[in-house]
């Protein structure tokens, strides 16, 4: 295809000629075009399919607020849908695809949908698929969902990446337009660190499209020269092809930063970047959005905003058709005639709303007053448009002009709502703005040029002295204020055919006085039942129109109708950007164990705990499933020795004067009386009385301790005894310091555990014979000749065991020496199930059985909780309710029929009773196959527990369609004596 | 949000854990008379403040402190921030 819509001048590069695809047909384009830009040069004026109807859509708009020409934009996994050509960079080897049609764009199959228009109005999907009821999600939906639609996914993993920055101003200037470059102008030379980002990619907003000189100069040279001033300015940083979303508290803006999108390939380079910009202050200058006016068929394409029409005309060099007609209700559509006259493209009539001689006339055009456009022609592209006095003009493109609305949307985003001004017949910034923020030029209602600019500069200037800067006297160029004069016309009311206020959604005038009829009074009712103003747009043309229409139907005015909120983001940001690099193994941090090292090269598989990784078993040659591996390392620890990596466990320092006071009022049991060189079994409640965690703590010192805390709970322990030090027991001498990543920490369990010990701890260091270091000792000892560890004699398995403290970085050789030194007792090492079964053979409480529900009471711990001395949770553990006779207690459970499996989760009833609710007796927390017993065990909660030692009860599972018989039994299944640990 | 921490400075709010409202502070005396019922209305009982708040939030992502920041629900100001430990002592807490 051939430019034919290419004429004089532009902002194009005509040196630079970049080839693309658009459905197949290979075009040509400039630099410095855009896809729509490009698609119009070619002639391409049909660009898609319409959400609902499949009516043939063109391009409506030049910037971001376009609701039509969404396109798929490459292709694979790359491929993008719903991307706006009218901000789409052109690069060389673009391709892109109209969306929403079967078949060709031109020959859509599913254009028949528009046909059946009468029967899709407002809400349809609510009244006429309401039956039958089974049909909906069958039939209904999966048809709707296919008809109706933007692009499609490509289904594939994100190739791109994404990252997230952070930066900081006195200043900050969104929007690069007149006001805005005026803004950073005066806020730069006065030396204030400033930002000031804009979403297009070359800065200047409006003094790119228009012919408005500034000091003489063309505007668009005045910008270049300006945004060159302050590119070499260093207390200034210019960001463009950057959208300022969102306004959020205290001076914070979000913000989206195309890096690579207009190029075409990201080369290894982050796609986008999401931007936190804390600002001081900041100047809104986001300029304002055409409106346009609801007239029948005004869908067509080649019908589009007035100034959008100049923005080809000047900036691009392109023209939306060959005879153009202009169609305004003020006096800024007069400029489009103009300056589609300067550039030799014939404009057909100017017709005006008002019946009144207009600012400027130009000449050899036809001027039609009074009149308004009716009705449209044209099935791929407008061929006439018929007047309200029944005359028809013959035009392939035309231009229409509503009058312009200040874009107030970052105003709104901290519940500010903006303000009606008769005079515009537009919203305007209301008086609550965001913290800190003002607004200046076209966003704030200033629609002409110099206006603009004085308020862009006394925005800045105020804002610095506000902030007790230094200002700097600045000029402002020499600039006119347009003639701007309009009326409030939002609709044709002769027109009999379909008037389109969304084009998006495809909501029409029609639709809007409908769901006013069906009793949607209020605007967010009205959008919802409408879906006006969703989607990629969020109604950025349509949403005031159809706030007039329902004003009309109401017979209110449009402020006593009021407007959505606004929220952020001011337009799309993709997931990704919002992901950022935390995706995939990164979407949190990893923390590797120490051991991983070796634990890797050993075989090890590895299971998430938090955000460890922690080994759960080592598989070995010949092993064919992990409980193989499992029932190994069981067997192996209790009938030698093994060794795992305990690291994980939070530790947490406690020093001072007041360390065991401290302890007392944090711990259930009491910790004051616990001898210098003995570790303690310790309960934590909540101040509801409920468990929180367990641990063992150990007295290093007269005032130090080293407690340990559950996997799941280190941070969260450690935060909470933070609030009772600084917020409950401000006065005592207490400090805590979380060492989980410090030491690694291995337990070293099984009969064989003091022998292999006995190798690696150096002599002189510690006695290790029984009378040496007991059960329950501690004690700071050397390990290979001098290296310092802490020494604890704590078991979990229930074995004669230990846990060995070194320094985390001596953790993965002090693997190897471990188990070297067990060599000749064939050492095992084991990993998180093995040591979850042996707790469980153990009976000992771990996080199924601490589920926020349970109780020292449900424990059969109650008489721990010292009644003594105060501790978090004391008072409340004491409720009747909590102290039950008939509460649930901790016990063991075993199959009857030891061959089968049992389940966690289950229920408990009694034999013979229905298995509903109230019948519950209680549940299974915790099951494993016990290979010491050869068989499956549980533990659980059942009521009364403790007094029923023997009874047979049915375990249920409706979730497994299962139930078995069970016996209540201790939960020590394993010696339930304790004298393996003391031995 | 910024939390103008009164040792360090602006911090983003990102950088706290949020609990709530800083009556967690007055924590009852076991031994009082009532202590059950004191310790319910501690636990359980909570103003739904719409207006200025007094909140307390923890510098877990930095110096471990734990604030006391004055909000307001409605517009997100911050009018005063300040050390939970001094908090507690100017409302009598020691021991």
């Amino acid at each position: 295809m051939t430019q034919v819509n290419r004429i004089k001048g532009g902002l194009i590069d005509r040196a630079q000629t970049l080839n693309f695809q658009f459905n197949g047909t290979q075009m040509q384009g400039h630099a410095g075009d855009t896809l729509a830009s490009a698609l119009m040069a070619n002639g391409q004026t049909l660009v898609g399919r319409s959400f609902k109807y499949h009516r043939p859509r063109g391009i409506f708009t030049a910037g971001s607020e376009e609701p039509n020409a969404l396109v798929q934009l490459r292709s694979g996994a790359h491929q993008e849908p719903n991307t706006r050509a009218t901000v789409a960079e052109l690069f060389d080897g673009l391709t892109a695809t109209s969306q929403n049609h079967r078949g060709s764009l031109k020959h859509d199959l599913m254009a028949v949908t528009d046909l059946m228009s009468p029967f899709l109005s407002a809400g349809f999907y609510y009244k006429t698929f309401m039956w039958p009821k089974a049909f909906w999600e069958k039939l209904y939906e999966p048809a709707i969902r296919m008809s109706a639609g933007l692009g499609r996914l490509s289904m594939l993993e994100d190739p791109d990446t994404y990252d997230k920055g952070y930066l900081h101003c006195d200043l900050l200037v969104i929007g690069a337009g007149p006001a805005g470059i005026m803004a950073a102008l005066a806020a730069g030379r006065s030396g204030a660190r400033v930002i000031i980002a804009d979403e297009d990619f070359t800065p200047g907003g409006r003094l790119n499209a228009e012919t408005l000189e500034l000091d003489g100069m063309a505007g668009q040279a005045w910008a270049a020269q300006a945004m060159a001033e302050l590119a070499s300015m260093s207390n200034v940083r210019i960001m463009s092809r950057t959208t300022v979303y969102g306004a959020y508290d205290h001076g914070t803006y979000g913000a989206l930063e195309r890096c690579t999108d207009h190029l075409a390939s990201a080369d290894g380079k982050p796609r986008q970047i999401l931007w936190r910009i804390y600002s001081k202050r900041a100047v809104l200058t986001a300029g304002a959005t055409e409106r346009p006016i609801a007239f029948g068929n005004n869908d067509r394409p080649g019908i589009m905003l007035a100034g959008a029409v100049r923005t080809y005309v000047n900036r691009y060099g392109v023209t939306p058709g060959q005879r153009v007609a202009v169609f305004t209700n003020n006096d800024d559509g007069y400029r489009t005639a103009a300056d589609l006259v300067a550039k030799g493209v014939t404009v057909t009539a100017i017709i005006d709303t008002r019946n009144q001689a207009a600012a400027m006339d130009i000449p050899g055009v036809r001027h039609m007053r009074g009149l308004g456009v009716m009705d449209t022609k044209g099935r791929h592209q407008l061929k006439s448009i018929t007047l309200t006095d029944g005359q028809m003009i013959d035009c392939d493109a035309l231009a229409v002009s509503g009058g312009w609305n200040p874009n107030v949307h970052l105003t709104c985003h901290q519940r500010g709502r903006p303000t009606w001004n008769d005079d515009l017949h537009a919203f305007v910034p209301g008086p609550n703005l965001p913290a800190g923020m003002s607004v200046a030029g076209a966003a704030n209602g200033a629609l002409t040029l110099a206006a603009a600019m004085t308020e862009g500069r006394d925005a800045a200037l105020a804002q610095l002295s506000d902030l007790g800067l230094n200002t700097s006297a600045i000029d402002l160029p020499r600039a006119e204020d347009e003639a701007r004069d309009g009326v409030a016309v939002w609709h044709i009311p002769q027109s009999k055919k379909r008037a389109w206020l969304d084009l998006q959604n495809d909501v029409t005038v029609k639709d809007i006085k409908q769901s006013h009829r069906e009793g949607f009074r209020s605007v967010e009712h009205m959008k919802r039942y409408t879906t006006l103003g969703m989607a990629t747009d969020q109604g950025k043309t349509a949403n005031i129109p159809a706030l007039a229409i329902m004003a009309e139907c109401t017979g209110k005015t449009i402020p006593e109708t009021g407007t959505t909120i606004f929220r952020p983001p001011y337009t799309p940001v993709p997931i990704g950007a919002l992901g950022g690099r935390a995706r995939g193994h990164e979407f949190r941090p990893t923390r590797l164990t120490p051991s991983h090292e070796w634990a890797t090269k050993n075989g090890a598989t590895f299971v998430e705990v938090g955000n460890w990784m922690r080994a759960q078993w080592f598989a070995r040659p010949g092993e064919k499933g992990w409980r193989d591996s499992v029932d190994r390392e069981v067997l192996a620890t209790r009938g030698s020795v093994g060794i795992c990596d305990v690291t994980t466990l939070g530790k947490i320092d406690v020093q001072g004067r007041d360390a065991a006071a401290f302890l007392n009022k944090v711990y259930a049991n009491g910790f004051a009386k616990l001898a210098v060189g003995r570790v303690r079994y310790g309960i934590m409640l909540r101040e509801d009385g409920i468990c929180y965690d367990d641990g063992t703590t150990a007295r290093m010192g007269e005032n130090h301790f080293v407690m340990t805390t559950t996997t799941a709970n280190a941070v969260l322990v450690f935060r909470r005894m933070e609030f009772a030090r600084q917020c409950l027991f401000p006065d005592m001498d207490v400090h805590l310091i979380s060492t989980t990543d410090a030491w690694a920490q291995f337990a070293v369990a099984g009969p064989n555990a003091r022998k292999l010990l006995e190798k690696v701890v150096d002599a002189d260091s510690q006695d290790m014979s029984n009378e040496g270091f007991p059960f329950m000792a501690c004690g700071e000892v050397t390990v290979c000749g001098g290296t310092p560890a802490r020494l604890f004699r704590i078991s979990f398995s229930g074995e004669l065991a230990y846990e060995i403290a070194v320094p985390a970085r001596y953790g993965n050789s002090m693997m190897g020496v471990l188990m070297e030194a067990g060599r000749e007792f064939n050492a095992t090492p084991y990993g998180t199930e093995a040591l979850g079964v042996m707790r469980i053979e153990k009976g000992h409480a771990a996080g199924n059985e601490l589920d926020g529900r349970i109780t020292a009471h449900n424990l059969g711990m109650g008489r721990m909780v010292s009644q003594a001395k105060d501790c978090i949770g004391n008072t409340l553990s004491k409720r009747p309710d909590m102290n039950r006779e008939d509460a649930v207690k901790l016990v063991g459970f075993r199959p009857v029929d030891p061959s089968i499996p049992l389940i966690a989760g289950a229920h408990l009833l009694n034999k013979g009773d229905e298995a509903n609710m109230a019948n519950d007796q209680g549940w299974l927390s915790s099951v494993a196959y016990s290979p010491s017993l050869k068989h499956s065990i549980a533990l659980g909660f059942i009521k009364s527990g403790d007094t029923r030692m023997g009874e047979i009860v049915r375990a249920v599972s409706p979730v497994h369609d299962k139930e078995m018989e069970v016996e209540i039994v201790s939960a020590h299944f394993i010696d339930p004596e304790g004298s393996r640990l003391r031995v | 949000m910024i939390i103008n921490h009164p040792l360090l400075g602006p911090r983003d709010a990102a950088e706290f854990i949020y609990l709530g409202d800083a009556t967690l502070i007055d924590r009852p005396d076991w031994q009082a008379e009532d202590a059950a019922e004191q310790f319910y209305a501690y636990g359980y009982l909570r103003d739904n403040v719409a207006g200025p708040m007094q909140e307390l939030w923890y510098h877990e992502q930095g110096d471990r402190s734990w604030l006391v920041v004055t909000r307001d629900t409605l517009t997100h100001e911050i009018t005063s921030v300040e050390l939970a430990r001094d908090v507690a002592r100017s409302r009598g807490r020691s021991a």
